[in-house]
Order: structure tokens, then C-alpha cells, then sequence
């Protein structure tokens, strides 16, 4: 598809409220990107989070509360973009099961389905979207987060998208496939297995000799990034967005400002 | 037997901590996976198969009464026995009175969960009858007084110097002093006592992989012959089985070996493939004189009808603990009942209640893994969080849980104070980080900071800086 097939379209941003909380820059990279691809942007005020948080910990009538906000908050736009796979597969896949049974919202929960897409492959698969003239001399290794491998299908799109920035080269790690052990309330509630899968998928990017780290999810970011801080171990984590929005020269993830 | 899956944290911290155990998992991810994506690759139809399977196992499972009815009359046909049984002391009961009829001082047996689900070996023992195990993995876990790690392969939590100083402390009663360390000297030697057992053993039991109703068949899925073994010298065959593994028709079989092999181990059969039909007949050479097959229910037809039924498609193949981190991680026994990994997960909590086996379906990053390789696409994420969703409306999630998720969950559906909790959390978190860009100490996210560093959020929050810049037009 080319630009022009999102030209004058309304797209709406799902922020995350991790990257509303932690790392804005996130939020307006990813601004900027569908921007570049000429979609029109909104962010819709009334969005908090996308309810995995209670689904995932079985409080499912929370969740279908938070959802039915989500579901209002972003009616109307012809797209919904979330620079996150998890959140966007919360919304793609499992709304419907929220919704099981209930005919009238499953109308609704399908429409917005269809219409809700992890970032990068938002860019890529609709917008046929190239960074053009951005720059960074780093070498990069991509984490793949489970959410937007396996439910959202993102794999290639990031890795293209990453390949168009000059000067910016790949190098793969070991099973790369694998979870960073993050989980969302796994990563607290079992925080000693959650350490042993972080520290095998960080001995693994280490090995690939990459300087930086990028994935396209805050949650694994700040997992993966968190335990390096804690092992002292240089690697620069940053969100897939900021790098391909030309914000690639600023602090990583966890970095302090000297 | 005995259920500790209560104790799940503990054991998986003693797991984390135990270097052999973390030698034996680790090793997990470079061999079966490996294996499977190769051989799933070089079978073009492998993923049709895949939804042929799991098609097929919904029909018998909505038609199962018919199946196991139309299986017993093949079996009556062929001269064999059914004994339907629908809790384990039952079953146990009906095996030790098939042992005593044949006056049984030994039964060899072959690989079966079912029978460790129920504990047969204890009880058979208790009882005056001596089980032998005949795989060579359920051998070695036999002689360590332990249970399987591993659904296909038992002893997998077992160093090789392990097993030389336990066959080195077993064997010497029959005259073996010596202490090896080649594995395939310590297999011979293995099989060399093994060897009289078969022979003397008057009963042997096996579990099955699959029965077929068209027939009246049981089939056994082995790759050291042990089970054929064990299946045809005695004079008494018992098959014990779970009740949801009938299929229709021989032709069927064959879909499921297809996958089956593929991907547990990554063959593309497994060594043997064996058909029991019947005990012998006249014009047969060998085989046993009476054949009996054991069906146990226990709460399996519970699950039939329910939003778990998808549970009984299970071919007890593996794949989905050979791919999942948590259990490479943490190991078999962390588990605390017979299946670990991914199914433990997802069926243990049916079986020994959801109360003891609450860790189980929680302790699980959802990162998919096990469903993406399941070969009967069992959508075991799914049903983890279906009992995680059972335990907070019974009340079995811990308070401090229940209360944390409530306390979130209010913020969340009301938007106003959402931002205002989070303007402040960006603010103070960043405040504590200073210029340190982390925060190391979370008071209440132990589980965080015990583990990694927190990094600091920019210090305000998307919403308020994209409101600045709206209302400053940019
Ligand atoms: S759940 Fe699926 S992958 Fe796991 S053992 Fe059963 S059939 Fe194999």
C-alpha cells in the first residue's frame, strides 16, 4: 500500500500507560513516524490503560470496564495505533473473549479489532512507510516481544523499518523468539523465575555484540533495560519508535542524564 | 501421589539454585525444539495436520461415550477385558485383583503417566506385589525414589554421575561392583537386569498412547522396545489409559503419529509403534493369554462441556514444557503433581484443585510458546487465565493481590484521577532517581526491585505534555 492510502485518515494513538508514565518520548516518536506517513493524529483523552493488567490477573470485570472506555474512547477514528504489541493484542484478540456472549458489544469489539495495530507494522503494512534521512551509527539488536510475535504477527516490519536508517546496521542474538521473562505482574509475583529468563535473554543480546538494544513493547524495555542497570552491563535500551524518529542520540532506557 | 504443588515458589527456588537442575533444563531448549523445528519444516502438510488433529479430537471428544462403548465391544470381540473405572483407588483396586488372579510376585511395567497419576507403584508394592519399571527412565527415577521431571523423558533432571552412584548403589546385589561412567555401558547394564525381570515378571502393565475403537486396540509409542517387551512375555497384559485417549479408526491413528513423534522428540516416528489386539491367539507365537485394558476417568469427563475441554485433546507429547522458559527455568519436580510445564499448568489445577495448584497457572509470563507448538492447538494461555479468573472470583488469589489489582483498577476507570496519580508517580519516581536515571528500591514493588533497577520515568507524563502542546498550538 502506499502513503497515500492513509492520507487524510483519522488515526488515533493508543499511548500505553507505561508510555505515559515512563517514557513520553515514546509517545510523541510515535507521533511523529504516522505523521511522516501522513496520517492525520488524535489521542483521545479518556484512555488510561487497556485493561491487560486486570485480565491477566483474572479480574475480568475490571477489565471489561477499562475495556468498554477504550471501546468509547476510540470509536470513530479509522485507525487505532499502539506503539506496543501487547496493548494492541489486548485490543485486537482479546477484547472478544471479554465479550463472549454478548452479541451487541461483539459488534463493536470486532469493528475496533479490525481497525487497532501494533505500530511498526502499522507503518510498514498500511502506510508503506521508509524512514527517509534518518542517521544513527549503531549497531542494533532486536528484541521480538511475545505479544507482538506471536499474536500480532510483527516480526519482519520493525527489522525493515530499522534497516532503512543509514548507518544503522542489525546483529541477531540466540533465540531471539524467546520471552525476556517480563510478563506483566509475572515479573513481581515471580520475580526469581522471572530474573533467571531475563538474565538468559540478556546473556544472549550481550553475546550478539550489539551496542543497542530495541524492541517495540516499554514493558520488556523497561525489564530488560532495569536488569542491566542492576548487572552494570552496557547496553543501550531503546524504543524501535525513537530510534526510526531520529531521537536514536538520546539517554537509553534507565540512562541518567550524565 | 503425593501433591506439593502448593509449595511452587519454594521449589522453584531450590530449582533456580540447584546447579544440576539447571544444567539438566537448560539443556532442554537446544535439543527437542531443535529437533521439532526441523523435522515440522521438512513436513510441508504439518500444520494442516495440526488443525486435522485438533478436529478430529473434538469430534471424539463430543461423541466420546460412543467411541469408548464401540472400543470396549471390539475388545469383548477379541477376547480382552474392560474395566471402566472412574476414580484412581478404583482403578488401582481392579489392577492389583487382575495381579492377584494371576498370582503375581512381579509386574514389569512400561512408561504411563496414568499409572504415576494414581500411584500404582506404591500401592502394588504396599500390597505385596513388586512393580519394575522398564523404561529406562522411569527405571532410574524408580531406584532414586523420585518422579518423573518430564512426560517423555522422566529422568531428565538426572546427571550422569548421578546415575553411576545410583546404579553403582542398586546394582550391586546382582553382582555388578563395578562403577560406570559411559552412558551406553550404563544402559547395558540397565537392560542386562532388566533382561530376567521381563522374563519373570507375570504381569505386565502399560499405559497407551492410543486405543482404536475399529479394532479393539491398544497402541504403545516407545523407543526402547521395553514396552513391547513388557506387553508380550508376561502372561497378563494390563493397558491402563485415561478415557480420552480413543480415536475411531486405524487410519486416524495415523494422523495423530504423525504429529506425535514430530513433536515431542523431533523423530519423525518413534522407534516402535506397537498395536496390541486381543490376547493371543491360537495361531499366534507369542503374546499374552489374558488382555485387560483399565479405562480411569478420574474427573476427566468433568472437563468434557466445560471451558477446559480443550484439555483432553492432549497427546501427551512434551512440546509445550520443551518450549517453555518457565520450565527450563525452574524444572519438572517445582510443579508438585505428575504433569509439569505448560499442561501442569493448565489440567493440574482440575485435578488436585485449584487451591493447592494456584501457583501454577500464574506462574506464567503468557508468552505463548507452548500454544504455538501444541500439535493439537491446545490454547494453554487461555485456559491459565481462566483459573487465574476462577481463583479471584472464589477468592483463592492472596488478598494483597486482590487488593493491589483493585486499587489499580480503580484509577484506571476513572481517567481524571488516573492522570493526577500519574502526573504525581512521574514526578516523585523521578525525584527519587535523581540524575541516576534508575530508581533502585521500590517500596511497594519488592518483586521489582529485588531483581532489576526501576527506570525513571521523564518526569511528565504524555497526556499533560501533549496537552501543553495542544493548547500552545504546537
Ligand atoms: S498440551 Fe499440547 S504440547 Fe503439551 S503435552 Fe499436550 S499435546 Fe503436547
Amino acid at each position: 500500500m502506499s502513503a497515500s492510502s492513509v492520507e487524510n485518515k483519522k488515526v488515533a494513538l493508543f499511548v500505553t500507560c507505561l508510555v505515559d508514565l515512563n517514557r513520553p518520548s515514546v509517545g510523541f516518536a510515535a507521533v511523529k513516524l504516522l505523521e511522516a506517513a501522513g496520517c492525520t493524529i488524535m489521542v483521545p483523552e479518556v484512555q488510561t490503560c487497556c485493561g491487560q493488567i486486570a485480565y491477566n490477573s483474572g479480574d475480568k470485570e475490571s477489565a471489561k470496564t477499562i475495556a468498554t472506555q477504550v471501546i468509547r474512547a476510540f470509536d470513530g477514528f479509522d485507525y487505532v495505533v499502539a506503539p506496543s504489541g501487547s496493548c494492541a493484542g489486548m485490543i485486537r484478540h482479546h477484547y472478544k473473549e471479554l465479550f463472549d456472549g454478548d452479541d451487541t458489544m461483539m459488534v463493536v469489539v470486532e469493528d475496533l479489532a479490525n481497525r487497532t495495530y501494533e505500530l511498526t507494522s502499522f507503518l510498514h503494512d498500511i502506510c508503506g512507510y521508509k524512514p527517509d534521512g534518518v542517521q544513527l551509527e549503531t549497531t542494533v539488536t532486536y528484541h521480538d516481544s511475545c505479544s507482538s510475535l506471536r499474536e500480532m504477527k510483527v516480526r519482519d516490519q520493525p527489522r525493515a523499518l530499522l534497516g532503512a536508517v543509514e548507518g544503522l546496521e542489525i546483529k541477531e542474538s540466540e533465540d531471539r523468539e524467546a520471552c525476556c521473562g517480563f510478563g506483566g505482574t509475572f515479573c513481581l509475583k515471580y520475580s526469581e523465575i522471572s530474573e533467571s529468563m531475563v538474565d538468559t535473554k540478556i546473556d544472549n543480546l550481550l553475546a550478539s555484540g550489539a551496542e543497542t538494544l530495541a524492541a517495540g513493547d516499554l514493558g520488556c524495555l523497561m525489564n530488560i533495560a532495569g536488569r542491566l542497570k542492576r548487572r552494570s552491563a552496557p547496553l543501550k535500551a531503546m524504543h524501535v519508535a525513537e530510534i526510526l524518529a531520529g531521537m536514536g542520540d538520546k539517554p537509553g532506557i534507565g540512562e541518567g542524564e550524565n | 501421589m503425593q501433591v506439593t504443588s502448593r509449595r511452587f515458589k519454594e521449589g522453584a527456588h531450590d530449582a533456580l539454585h540447584d546447579e544440576n537442575i539447571q544444567k539438566a533444563f537448560s539443556k532442554v531448549k537446544s535439543g527437542f525444539p531443535v529437533a521439532r523445528a526441523k523435522t515440522a519444516s521438512e513436513l510441508p502438510e504439518f500444520e494442516d495436520l495440526r488443525d486435522q488433529a485438533r478436529d478430529l479430537k473434538d469430534h471424539i471428544l463430543g461423541n466420546l461415550d460412543y467411541y469408548l462403548e464401540y472400543f470396549e465391544d471390539q475388545v469383548l470381540l477379541q477376547g480382552g477385558r474392560v474395566h471402566w473405572c472412574s476414580s484412581y483407588a478404583e482403578a488401582r483396586e481392579v489392577i492389583l485383583e487382575i495381579c492377584r488372579d494371576a498370582d503375581a510376585k512381579t509386574v514389569t511395567k512400561g512408561k504411563s503417566m496414568i499409572t504415576e497419576e494414581m500411584g500404582l507403584n506404591d500401592y502394588l508394592q504396599e500390597k505385596g506385589v513388586e512393580p519394575i519399571e522398564t523404561d529406562l527412565g522411569e527405571y532410574i527415577i524408580q531406584l532414586a525414589h523420585e518422579y518423573p521431571s518430564h512426560i517423555v523423558a522422566p529422568a531428565l533432571h538426572k546427571t550422569k554421575d548421578q546415575v553411576t552412584e545410583l546404579f553403582h548403589e542398586s546394582h550391586e546385589k546382582y553382582g555388578f561392583k563395578e562403577r560406570l561412567t559411559d552412558p551406553q555401558a550404563l544402559v547395558n547394564e540397565a537392560r542386562s537386569i532388566l533382561r530376567d525381570k521381563f522374563v519373570a515378571a507375570d504381569v505386565g502393565i502399560t499405559g497407551a498412547n492410543f486405543l482404536i475403537a475399529e479394532t479393539g486396540s491398544t497402541v504403545i509409542v516407545t523407543n526402547e522396545g521395553n514396552g513391547d517387551l513388557t506387553q508380550s512375555l508376561p502372561k497378563t497384559h494390563i493397558a491402563v489409559s485415561s478415557i480420552e485417549k480413543v480415536v475411531p479408526t486405524l487410519e486416524d491413528v495415523s494422523l495423530f503419529l504423525r504429529l506425535l513423534a514430530r513433536s515431542a522428540t523431533g523423530q519423525e516416528m518413534s522407534v516402535y509403534t506397537t498395536f496390541s489386539t486381543g490376547p493371543k491367539r491360537m495361531e499366534d507365537i507369542d503374546g499374552p493369554t489374558n488382555f485387560h485394558v483399565v479405562l480411569v476417568d478420574s474427573g476427566r469427563s468433568d472437563l468434557l462441556g466445560s471451558d477446559k475441554q480443550d484439555l483432553l485433546r492432549c497427546l501427551k507429547c512434551g512440546a509445550c514444557m520443551n518450549h517453555c522458559p518457565v520450565y527450563q527455568a525452574v524444572g519438572g519436580h517445582s510443579y508438585g503433581w505428575v504433569y509439569p510445564g505448560p499442561i501442569g499448568a493448565a489440567l493440574n489445577p482440575h485435578m488436585v484443585g485449584l487451591e493447592e495448584a494456584r501457583h501454577l497457572p500464574n506462574a506464567s509470563s503468557f508468552c505463548g510458546r507452548c500454544e504455538e507448538v501444541c500439535p493439537v492447538r491446545i490454547p494453554l494461555p487461555k485456559i491459565m487465565r481462566h483459573w487465574r479468573e476462577q481463583a479471584f472470583e472464589t477468592q483463592v488469589t492472596p488478598k494483597p493481590e486482590r487488593w493491589g489489582i483493585g486499587i489499580w483498577a480503580f484509577f484506571a476507570k476513572r481517567p481524571k484521577l488516573y492522570r493526577l496519580m500519574t502526573r504525581i508517580s512521574a514526578r516523585s519516581l523521578k525525584l527519587m532517581a535523581g540524575k541516576k536515571g534508575v530508581v533502585r528500591k521500590l517500596p511497594l514493588m519488592k518483586g521489582w526491585s529485588s531483581v532489576r533497577d526501576f527506570p525513571a520515568p521523564e518526569g511528565t507524563t504524555f497526556m499533560d505534555q501533549w496537552k501543553k502542546q495542544q493548547r500552545e498550538g504546537k
